[in-house]
């Protein structure tokens, strides 16, 4: 049973064909990673998904409903979240108000402080909450910005390049949250770093030039005569 | 002491310091200090919208002048007494709040500004236009006679300070445990950060107008009260002028901090009041320290006591 699928979207900038009569389906419980060169359209296609971009033609199905024309806030309600690409915390709140008011939103009372510090234990952001947002470092922003998704208790979680600027022991503490995640959300995960996505990754879905160029596995994808072309430019 | 306890001690102080003040003061302050308060809890109801929310009006005399006139006439022309007088200026705020926020907050930014002006500006001509009812720039009185309310009256220096004070005291605490409130939470974040508060499943729009309706109100309430205690009522209320004090006031005083727009009144109003005692230019010395205080404490007074000595302030 999918609990995402999206029938012909497309979407256009200025005559530009950003994404085009895309077809994609995410099966209930799969971490998906979505990659593809810069450009291929893979933040316009999420950005289409949640809500935050007007689809021109396509509809949107999440849960058996088609949610095309609903409000991005509205999709959030039904069970979707959404971590920025660019980090977008609130800089001038302390980091657990950060994390709270994400909380808020199914939450009430004690059961609030209860949820964000396990999220941010989850993620590994211990230290002094009561700091600043904008004080963390830029990879500790994108740790923030996962704690703040996963205190939604999402059913679908969509990461938009997590685990740029990140350091090699954040991204392996990064790798087995997500893989601890497998089964119990959905993941969508747009992402360049390879290595993590061989490693989290149940499938891929690969774009170029506004269209899905190949799905499979990570394996499969891997030997894709075609994929390797569109990454490496030699067709 | 806990953070709670310090919050409750230093506002609960100053409540308790402006009670105990009626009884100390010399009459021409103590008249003044009913006046701040009153005009403070306009303040509060702008601080809402503009030092919490991020929206930033050039509109409320809008308000101010709804709860004023909403008051005045039901008075003036319905016979009413000052309690349901009171009652329809803040339901004449309510009501212009909504359906000013129902189209206003359709724009932000530049543009929010210039619509809550346009409105505002329309409201003045509305009040002169009706002038057979309102009398205009003029304005009329309402007679002593008429202003007691449950037995108080009135007119009395004495009881306006304790109305005044009553006031204030409400829209103060009612600020302060709003942005203690999940709502309030949310407010704070749609001015950091709009599209991430959409984008954690929260209406904006839905919040905004909340705060929009609130902050009119509590406005309307400080122009009805205003109306009642000094018995007057005028189209100046509803000029732009009274539009731009509010937000001099929070902006001195701090915006986003709940003690910042008493703090602000108080200030501006005594700088005028000491200035023209010294030179009939006193606008020019008033300016100076404007000026001066936007230099050396952008953040307001209270900003700046925030980020220097009490990071705790709410």
């Amino acid at each position: 049973m999918s609990l995402l699928c999206t029938e012909g979207l497309s979407k256009h900038f200025a005559g530009l064909s950003a994404v085009a009569e895309v077809d994609f389906d995410l099966p209930e419980g799969q971490v998906r990673a979505l990659i593809g060169p810069n450009g291929a359209g893979k933040t316009t296609l999420v950005g289409m998904i949640c809500g935050r971009l007007r689809a021109d033609a396509g509809r949107v199905v999440f849960d058996g409903r088609d949610v095309t024309g609903m409000a991005a806030h509205r999709r959030i309600r039904r069970g979707m979240a959404y971590t920025f690409q660019i980090t977008s915390v609130f800089g001038r709140l302390p980091v657990h108000e950060n994390v709270a008011l994400a909380a808020r939103r199914r939450l009430a009372g004690p059961q609030v402080d209860a949820a964000v510090r396990e999220a941010l234990d989850r993620v590994g952001l211990t230290e002094d909450p009561d700091r600043p947002a904008g004080d963390l470092s830029y990879g500790h922003q994108r740790l923030l910005e996962l704690a703040m998704g996963l205190v939604q208790a999402p059913r679908l979680l969509i990461l938009d390049e997590p685990t740029q600027g990140l350091s090699d022991s954040e991204i392996a503490r990064f790798t087995g949250l997500v893989r601890a995640l497998a089964g119990q959300v959905t993941v969508l995960l747009i992402e360049h770093n390879m290595h993590v996505v061989m490693q989290v990754a149940d499938a891929v879905t690969v774009m170029n030039q506004g269209a899905i160029l190949a799905e499979g596995t990570p394996a499969e994808i891997h030997d894709n005569p075609a994929v390797q072309a569109a990454y490496l430019g030699t067709n | 002491m806990s953070r709670r306890a310090r919050i409750l001690a230093l506002h609960g102080g100053l409540l308790a310091v402006l009670f105990a003040a009626q009884f100390v003061l010399p009459a021409y302050h103590h008249g003044n200090l009913a006046r701040i308060m009153v005009l403070a809890s306009y303040a509060l109801g702008y601080n809402l919208l503009f030092g919490y929310t991020g929206l930033l009006s050039l509109g409320h005399a809008l308000f101010f002048a709804a709860g004023m006139y909403g008051m005045a006439l039901s008075m003036q022309h319905l016979e009413a007494a000052p309690a349901p007088a009171l009652l329809a200026g803040l339901a004449a705020g309510i009501a212009v709040s909504a359906l000013l926020g129902l189209l206003a907050l359709r724009t932000a930014g530049v543009a929010f500004m210039i619509v809550t002006l346009m409105f505002a500006q329309a409201g003045h001509l509305t009040i002169l236009y009706f002038g057979e009812w309102t009398r205009g720039d003029e304005g009329f009185v309402i007679a002593a006679t008429r202003r007691v309310l449950w037995g108080i009256d009135l007119a009395d220096p004495v009881s306006r300070y304790f109305a005044a004070w009553g006031l204030f005291a409400v829209c103060l605490l009612s600020t302060l445990w709003l942005v203690r409130r999940p709502f309030g939470k949310v407010l704070i974040a749609i001015r950091e950060n709009e599209e991430r508060v959409r984008m954690l499943g929260y209406d904006p729009f839905l919040h905004k107008l909340g705060a929009l309706v609130v902050s009119g109100t509590m406005s309307a309430a400080a122009g009805a009260v205003y109306g009642l205690l000094f018995g007057y009522a005028g189209a100046t209320f509803a000029s732009v002028q009274y539009s731009i004090f509010p937000l001099l006031w929070v902006l001195l005083g701090g915006a986003g901090t709940v003690l910042g727009p008493f703090v602000g009144t108080l200030f501006m109003f005594y700088l005028i009041d000491l200035a023209s005692g010294v030179t009939t230019a006193y606008m020019l010395i008033a300016g100076v320290v404007l000026v001066a205080l936007t230099l050396f404490a952008p953040q307001g007074l209270m900003g700046e006591v925030r980020r220097r000595l009490w990071g705790w302030l709410p």
